[in-house]
């Protein structure tokens, strides 16, 4: 997370410049954080997208993957950008998994179901990392990338890894655009999406339809949980955050709209930066102001696609 | 012919309920201050349980963020108590009717989420909460506060007798949620709440004003929750937002307890309280263990039974409890019909 610096230099009478570049300091982290809560939103919008799932157990598949990726750059000795290369797949078979034989059951008319197992899932999730690895904050080392940063002005700095986090994120986002409207598979998932029973009898299998959507969104669970990973502390309990965050960034983006959730992780991000530059207190807290204001006048997101 | 809601054995089981309740009011004469505690605590489970059981089983408002009411009834007590001086039997209440209030514009804004995604909503109103209740430096702040003693005292002089107030009102206060319950899904509204439960678009064309009937029934479970939360933290003496705003304590563990006794019938949430505490007697120490079983036990129940427990007994032998549905009942078999 960003943190408030422990100075306080900006308030010199006349030192207007200082103060600027600090504000942009923050609009600009809080910018690069939003790439990350883009991925959080973007696995939770495909998902729901395709098959009006909302995954409670989402932000803690997040965690999951930090863990797993904590595993292998620690027992295989990689780093973690490579590590995402055993992460990532693994985290999408799990989600095929999942989907096959647990979450399509919960699927029909009915709400609760999905819910609640996803739900349950979530409290699994959580109290099983805690009993494998403790509540004890653990962090992904990436070694000399961690500190290094670009000076783009005098007294502004963009460090090295939120940038490629940022890129990554676009990078993300763009892949799933281009899946969702110029392959067959996305083809298959509009097309579920719109009619699953048409879908079904012009010969796709939802089942498999369904699996391989929840298998996509948990690649970039995965990608996500790393980089978060990388980026600060986790713990076992962090995932309903992150989930809500996710969710914030759908929401304020504007439902069913992939770059909507980029804009919607961005807002978010710049939100939580500028309440920690006023009292490290009120990080979080404004971010969900942000949402809930979005919320209040703008109900349907900044860039809808689709009614929700 | 005519049209009522109870039979014989529902009529019996009342009895066995009156029987029942009359010895649990009881209880200070035959049970130790452990049992109280225990019992006090089944009637907030069983509280809690039912009124997010009607906001979710009977509203179909799932919500995972209740949390919120009850860290709001318990902040709201210590508030009027410590910073007014209301008299803490009567902050109860009065935290209740305040939450009640303050539910409106919270539900104004999250009913513009749909479905699944309302679920979500309700949670970071919770967050919301939580994270302000942190900010208020005169109860504490994040690190919470305990109720002074002063306060505490005023109750009743004597601990013994202390504990025997707060334990009659738990029990009264769950037994008045369960009638206040059964009440409102035997009235008209509870017949427009399984319209809307069966087909939203349907009960609409027909003129019941979905949007209203959910939104009273939000504000009656924010009422009854927030009391609960009050109670419950008037019986802790201390609050902190962690603990005020739990999402393990007082959302994870009663949707459990809902599922797994049976959602969307009265009895489940009292089967699904009594099955946990049933487990936690004994499984209570394996601790993160025990929240795993729970959950699969939960995740099992709804893929398996989703009409819970109780939906078995009742598939089974086709009775109820608290009967809502009416039957038509012959008024004289062996008669002949008049002419």
């Amino acid at each position: 997370m960003w943190r408030a610096p422990s100075q306080r230099e900006c308030c010199e009478i006349g030192d207007v410049r200082v103060l600027m570049t600090d504000w942009i300091n923050v609009i600009v982290q809080g910018v690069l954080v939003g790439g990350l809560y883009a991925m959080f939103a973007a696995g939770l919008s495909l998902i729901f997208g395709v098959m009006r799932l909302v995954n409670i157990a989402h932000g803690d598949l997040i965690v999951l993957s930090a863990y797993v990726a904590l595993v292998a750059t620690q027992s295989l000795g990689l780093d973690p950008l490579t590590a995402m290369l055993i992460v990532v797949p693994l985290m999408a078979a799990i989600g095929y998994a999942l989907q096959w034989y647990v979450l399509n059951r919960t699927l029909g008319d009915d709400l609760l179901p999905p819910l609640l197992v996803t739900f349950g899932l979530s409290v699994i999730i959580q109290n099983t990392l805690q009993e494998l690895f403790t509540a004890d904050p653990q962090k992904l080392q990436a070694g000399a990338i961690e500190v290094a940063s670009l000076r783009v002005v005098e007294g502004i700095n963009i460090g090295v890894l939120p940038l490629i986090q940022f890129a990554l994120a676009v990078i993300v986002i763009a892949a799933l655009q281009i899946i969702f409207y110029r392959t067959a598979l996305g083809r298959a998932f509009r097309a579920t999406a719109d009619d699953s029973a048409v879908a079904q009898l012009m010969g796709l299998d939802n089942r498999h339809v369904f699996a391989l959507a929840m298998a996509l969104s948990l690649a970039v669970v995965a990608i996500a949980g790393v980089l978060l990973a990388v980026r600060a502390n986790f713990d076992p309990t962090i995932g309903p955050a992150r989930l809500i965050f996710g969710f914030e960034a759908v929401i304020i983006g504007g439902l069913g709209s992939l770059w909507g959730t980029l804009a919607g992780g961005i807002l978010l991000g710049v939100a939580q930066a500028i309440g920690a530059k006023l009292d490290p207190g009120w990080q979080i807290l404004a971010g969900h102001l942000a949402f809930l204001v979005v919320l209040a006048i703008r109900p349907q997101g900044l860039f809808p696609k689709v009614q929700g | 012919m005519n049209v009522r809601f109870s039979d014989r054995p529902a009529r019996i089981t009342f009895a066995i309920v009156a029987v029942a309740l009359i010895s649990l009011a009881a209880a200070p004469w035959w049970g130790g201050r452990d049992d109280l505690r225990l019992l006090a605590e089944i009637y907030a489970y069983v509280a809690l349980a039912s009124l997010w059981n009607l906001l979710a089983g009977y509203a179909g408002l799932v919500s995972v963020g209740q949390q919120a009411y009850v860290g709001l009834g318990a902040y709201l007590l210590f508030a009027l108590t410590i910073l007014l001086g209301v008299p803490p039997l009567i902050a109860v209440p009065l935290a209740g009717a305040i939450a009640a209030l303050l539910s409106l514009p919270v539900a104004a804004l999250i009913f513009r989420l749909r479905g699944h995604y309302f679920a979500i909503g309700t949670w970071i109103v919770a967050e919301v909460f939580r994270l302000l209740a942190s900010q208020v430096s005169v109860l504490g702040g994040g690190s919470g506060t305990s109720l002074p003693v002063g306060i505490v005292t005023s109750i009743a002089s004597s601990r013994q007798m202390r504990e025997f107030l707060i334990y009659w009102i738990a029990l009264a206060l769950m037994v008045a949620i369960l009638i206040a319950i059964v009440l409102l899904l035997r009235s008209r509204y509870g017949l427009a709440l399984r319209a809307i439960r069966d087909n939203e678009l349907a009960a609409q064309s027909n003129g019941v004003n979905v949007t209203r009937v959910k939104l009273i029934v939000y504000v009656i479970t924010a009422l009854g929750t927030a009391m609960v939360g009050a109670l419950i933290f008037l019986q802790k003496l201390r609050i902190s937002p962690d603990a005020a705003f739990s999402v393990n304590d007082w959302t994870a563990f009663v949707i459990f307890i809902t599922v797994i006794g049976g959602i969307g019938r009265i009895e489940g949430p009292i089967v699904g309280t009594l099955v946990f505490f049933l487990l936690r007697q004994f499984l209570a120490d394996l601790g993160t263990i025990y929240l795993i079983m729970l959950g699969l036990v939960a995740i099992v129940v709804m893929l398996k039974a989703p009409k819970g427990l109780w939906g078995l007994v009742v598939e089974r032998f086709g009775f109820q409890l608290f009967p809502l549905e009416r039957r038509v009942v012959l008024a004289d078999r062996g008669a002949p019909p008049p002419a």
